[in-house]
């Protein structure tokens, strides 16, 4: 793997049969509706439209967003999963953009 | 079977094999063909029912004290209101999350997957004062809770 700082943060962790995840991306969540104040220049919208978790090769959790979710958007969400077992978050964003992450389950 | 068909049935196994990314990378699918499942209508909708029609196909909705919807009372910066939603629903297929006082009332969709718990939480903005609706799809019936929050400074300026 490519040693490239990513831009996603996750922590999973397996307590009492069950994986809490909480993750955090990096992204500016520009609804499009907002106007730079200096120039009053609209800012293009520029947002994260879709996050998929997989772990095991299945896919646990996945999102549908929108420019209302906030600045580097937080999700969290629970699931069964295995203890060492790796979970990988993926994000596409409204240009195309992606970027994906991994993390073992602890 | 016509050439729509075979693109999604093309889609949906190459989700399952997890192989998507893999394909973005190597340039054999655009990014426009992943996102054709990203509901533009639904979030472009200006009113709750609207959104939910085109999103789960209906706004049948009923209220359920099973839903534990957390928000805060007072959110000083509507950039940032922390919100949770679980439920002891059974057969709990998404959750939905909205703002009705939002330009666009729909913030976000979550769908569980494989072995995933009734549980999210996320951070959302908030234009104005107003409330916050769950919307938890169980066993094919939505079912809702709602939370009001003052907001002290929007959250879309």
């Amino acid at each position: 793997m490519a040693a490239k700082k990513s831009g996603i943060r996750i922590s999973a962790k397996h307590i009492n049969d069950q994986t809490l995840v909480k993750v955090l991306m990096r992204h500016p969540m520009e609804n499009g509706a907002r106007k730079d104040k200096k120039t009053g220049e609209p800012i293009p919208a520029h947002f994260i439209k879709e996050v998929t978790a997989e772990s095991a090769g299945k896919t646990c959790f996945s999102a549908l967003m929108s420019g209302g979710v906030s600045a580097n958007p937080y999700i969290s969400f629970k699931f069964k999963g295995n203890k060492g077992d790796m979970l990988k978050i993926t994000w596409v964003d409204n240009k195309g953009e992606t970027e994906s992450a991994e993390a073992k389950i602890k | 079977m016509n050439v729509d068909m075979k693109r999604r049935l093309f889609l949906q196994q190459s989700m399952a094999a997890g192989a998507m990314g893999m394909l973005v990378g190597a340039g054999l699918l655009t990014p426009k063909a992943v996102l054709a499942a990203w509901p533009e209508e639904a979030f472009k909708a200006k009113s709750m029912s609207d959104a939910l029609k085109v999103l789960l196909g209906s706004d049948a909705t009923e209220a359920s004290s099973e839903i534990k919807l957390t928000a805060p009372e007072i959110a000083e910066n509507g950039a940032v209101v922390s919100i949770a939603v679980e439920t002891g629903l059974a057969n709990v297929e998404s959750i939905t999350i909205l703002a009705i006082n939002n330009p666009l009332p729909l913030v976000a969709n979550f769908k569980l997957g494989e072995g995933a718990a009734a549980y999210t939480a996320t951070r959302i903005k908030m234009g104005k004062s107003g409330d916050v609706i769950a919307v938890v799809k169980a066993g094919g019936k939505m079912y809702t809770a709602q939370a009001p929050v003052k907001v002290t400074v929007g959250g879309c300026e």
